[in-house]
């Protein structure tokens, strides 16, 4: 019924990259296991900017939240992969939750402000709770998960794959998601909030749930990006983290899943091409963020205009 | 005793000095047709908003059906029964038509929660749209998206939206704004085709639709309600006469 | 806690809210007029600092850099506004992604001209050292940022009280279209709010370096206090802009003597309060 070239074309390339993998050395590898993990996070966030319509710049907050919490319980508590993938689960959705309570109220640019300036308080706390977080020195030395398989996953291509499986899941649960009738709903909410309410929708409920539950898909991302990165900073979650994940979702078309997605892979890299020729990644990126602001603006802002 | 379907004893409503809507008493039998007229600013789209629960109300009670809901938030009216259409098209414009009103349909059923369920297997809940579209007569537009309709086919997807959720009580804020002439023919029409069961509370700034699908009409001058009766006697009212020629 | 260590802190705390009082106010101007939240504002404060360093470096004269730091910036400011902001009329959400994007070449901008080194303003001789009462004593410097940030306020509360440009500034904070309908030119007004939020942001910057310093990362670092301001204090609102600094400046001040490994979270609690008894502000719009 609605977009299947979209799935087709998904799962072609998912395929294409399972097959491709093996051909491929070490650091191509790495990028495309990043792409993956920055994918999930770029579509959690289009459910609840493209589809929703709530720009939200700090989605940093819950995606590095989840990876702290790996950080932490894998390093000195030396905690298996499932109790850091839920630690993880858990504690995003729980700051989105809290969070929620608070940016639901808003809408357009002051939900924009409400929602940067509490991405910034758990940079924040990233940065100075030292005893926690280990502040700005980072937390180091995440090992890669022991699942008791055959192949370690502190090899790339392992990883690529372990990676590269719970993208699909993700991707699977969020396209459900955005077919099914709550994401009907929440797309009404975009187009029309006061028609929603005419109709007998609790509106308020309904954008609380889109931003948990992107919360929480952010969070399932941060956990992979910590085993990945095998390192957790401040970094992770400030906000030109956030500004990069949003562009990501702005560059490759909101309220298509697909198109963040790739936005995604896009954004990581050019950031790795360009960090090879030149240092000035940020000024390149906000230079692209302009660019695609003024030249591709129904990509940009037709997600964005509501009654 | 049974009850109005939709009663509103001294309901106001004051911006700061203004009174857009003042003491406004209206008392309408179920599956009665009421049309609310009145010049230019006399308030009949603030008391459908005081109505509808999209302004609260400054002073008085309104009931539906014998339930009290004057401070009932909006979304809780359309549970109990309560749709209204918008003067100035409101419907989802990147959506099809058959997504606005899948919307309508599922609003106020559980179904609207389901997270991981495609929307194609929803048959109901099509099958109940589809049926709302061919009342206003757009079956052959379901895929076509909002933005691209015309403006009269809007206007007949704002009452489809409206019918979706199988109302009991429905505020139609001039069905026919921007209209042309065939195109009003066409809406008279099907207005007056809409189920019997239904009570329909009408603003309409033309007076020929307006006393054609109503049989009974309240006059609405600076907030006040001036005259309330049948058609025929309005029409006749001296008062009434004076607003709209004098005017 | 000592009487002294009271007294320090709120004197601290009120200082660090005047310089706040001179960034917020700004941006709660500039979202007043064009409703937009200017996410460059902590750029414009950071390159005040920059410029200003580059300024005194060269000439020694402290007037000379507060005066150079302030137009400087208000010149990119104009420049931001008319030729990038202005190509979006009434577009507010893409306008300010398209701050986001100049705040982001300011950031690297300046990394490349001032490098990743941190500085602090050399300060006038008649700006340093202290003022002692009894056993306490106030850094001058300090004393001086309230004085200067309590002229300024009066300056700015007065101009929109008394004067007629002040009228149509907040005629259009009340009602842009209104005010357009009437015959004020709304973008020479819009204009001319960005051109004074960008100057007084950098002279706080310009200010700030003096205490704070200037570093790399310094712009992200100051804008959530901007913005805790202002939605604690209404956006829109002069009087807000005001109370909100002493009150945040006051708060991060405290939060930061008594519990310093908890950072922002200190702003936390007031604007969680404010959001949830009340989402437009103290002095807010509703």
């Amino acid at each position: 019924m609605r977009d299947r070239r979209a799935v087709v074309v998904g799962v072609a390339v998912a395929i294409a990259a399972a097959a491709l993998a093996p051909t491929l050395s070490a650091y191509p590898l790495t990028l495309l296991t990043q792409a993956a993990i920055v994918a999930v996070l770029a579509m959690s966030l289009d459910v609840l900017l493209g589809y929703t319509g709530l720009p939200s710049l700090g989605h940093a907050a819950y995606f590095g939240v989840a990876a702290y919490a790996v950080g932490i319980l894998a390093t000195d508590h030396h905690r298996g992969f499932l109790v850091c993938l839920a630690a993880g689960l858990v504690l995003a959705t729980l700051t989105a939750a809290v969070f929620g309570l608070l940016a639901i109220r808003a809408t357009g640019t002051y939900f924009l402000m409400i929602t940067l300036a509490l991405g910034m308080v758990v940079w924040g706390l990233a940065f100075r709770w030292v005893s926690m977080t280990k502040g700005d020195n980072g937390i180091a030395g995440v090992p890669r998960p022991d699942l008791g398989l055959p192949w370690s996953l502190g090899a790339p291509l392992p990883f690529f794959y372990f990676v590269l499986a719970a993208a699909l899941v993700a991707w699977t649960l969020l396209g459900l998601l955005v077919r099914s009738p709550f994401g009907l709903t929440l797309m009404g909410i975009r187009e029309s909030e006061s028609r929603m309410r005419a109709l007998g929708y609790n509106v308020w409920l309904h954008k609380y749930l889109a931003f948990v539950i992107s919360g929480a898909f952010a969070g399932f991302a941060g956990v992979f990006w910590a085993y990945y990165n095998g390192f957790v900073s401040p970094v992770d979650v400030q906000l030109v983290t956030s500004v990069e994940t949003l562009l990501m979702v702005a560059l490759g078309g909101p309220g298509t899943l697909a198109g963040p997605a790739l936005g995604a892979a896009l954004i990581v890299f050019l950031k790795n091409f360009v960090s090879v020729y030149t240092k000035r990644w940020l000024l390149i990126l906000g230079a692209v963020y302009i660019s695609v602001i003024l030249f591709a603006p129904r990509g940009v802002l037709g997600a964005f205009r509501r009654r | 005793m049974s009850h109005y379907a939709l009663r509103l004893e001294k309901v106001s409503k004051w911006f700061g000095g203004l009174r857009a809507v003042d003491g406004v008493e209206l008392a309408v039998r179920p599956g009665e047709r009421r049309a609310l007229i009145g010049p230019n600013g006399a308030g009949k789209t603030t008391l459908f908003n005081l109505i509808a629960g999209a302004l609260p109300a400054s002073e008085g009670r309104i009931t539906l059906f014998g339930d009290d809901v004057t401070r009932l938030a909006q979304h809780r009216r359309a549970v109990l029964g309560l749709t209204r259409t918008f003067q100035i098209t409101n419907l989802f414009p990147n959506l099809t038509v058959l997504d606005n009103v899948l919307l309508a349909a599922q609003a106020l059923t559980p179904a609207k929660f389901a997270m991981l369920r495609p929307l194609g297997r929803f048959t109901d809940l099509d099958a109940r749209a589809r049926q709302a579209l061919a009342a206003v007569g757009l079956e052959d537009r379901a895929g076509a998206t909002v933005r691209h309709l015309s403006h009269g086919e809007q206007r007949q997807l704002e009452i489809a939206l409206a019918l979706a959720g199988k109302p009991r009580v429905l505020l139609l804020d001039e069905p026919a704004a921007g209209l042309s002439q065939a195109e009003a023919r066409l809406m008279t029409a099907l207005l007056r085709r809409l189920d019997p069961a239904i009570t329909l509370l009408i603003i309409e700034h033309d007076m020929d639709i307006a006393l054609e699908v109503a049989q009974h009409v309240t006059v609405l001058h600076y907030g006040r309600v001036i005259a309330d009766g049948p058609r025929e006697a309005v029409k006749a009212d001296p008062t009434v006469r004076e607003i709209y020629l004098g005017a | 806690m000592s009487l002294e260590f009271w007294i320090v802190q709120t004197f601290n705390g009120l200082s660090y809210g005047a310089l706040l009082f001179l960034l917020a106010s700004g941006l709660s101007l500039i979202f007043g007029v064009m409703r937009i939240v200017n996410l460059a504002h902590g750029s414009y404060f950071l390159l005040g600092g920059y410029v200003g360093l580059s300024v005194i470096w060269k000439t020694k004269s402290f007037p000379l850099a507060l005066l150079c730091g302030a137009v400087a910036v208000a010149l990119v400011g104009v420049g931001m506004e008319r030729l990038f902001l202005r190509r979006l009329p009434g577009q507010t959400l893409g306008q300010v992604l398209m701050t986001v994007g100049f705040a982001l070449i300011f950031q690297d901008l300046a990394l490349l001209i001032w490098g990743g080194d941190p500085y602090s303003l050399p300060l006038p001789a008649w700006l340093q050292g202290v003022v002692t009462a009894g056993a306490l004593r106030f850094p001058k410097y300090r004393i001086f940022i309230m004085a200067l940030a309590t002229v300024i306020g009066a300056v700015l509360w007065l101009a929109l009280d008394r004067t007629r440009v002040g009228a149509m500034i907040r005629a259009a904070v009340d009602d842009a279209e209104m005010a357009q309908g009437v015959g004020i030119r709304v973008p020479t007004v819009s204009l001319g709010v960005f051109a004074l939020g960008a100057l007084l942001a950098a002279l706080g910057g310009v200010i700030g370096s003096g205490f704070l310093g200037v570093y790399p990362g310094l712009d992200f670092e100051i804008m959530p206090y901007a913005f805790v301001v202002i939605i604690v204090g209404g956006l829109g609102s002069l009087p807000g802009a005001m109370v909100g600094s002493l009150l945040v400046g006051l708060l991060d001040n405290f939060g930061k003597a008594l519990f310093p490994e908890l950072a922002y979270f200190t702003l936390f609690a007031p604007m969680a309060l404010i959001l949830a008894l009340r989402p437009t502000g103290l002095f807010g719009r509703t």
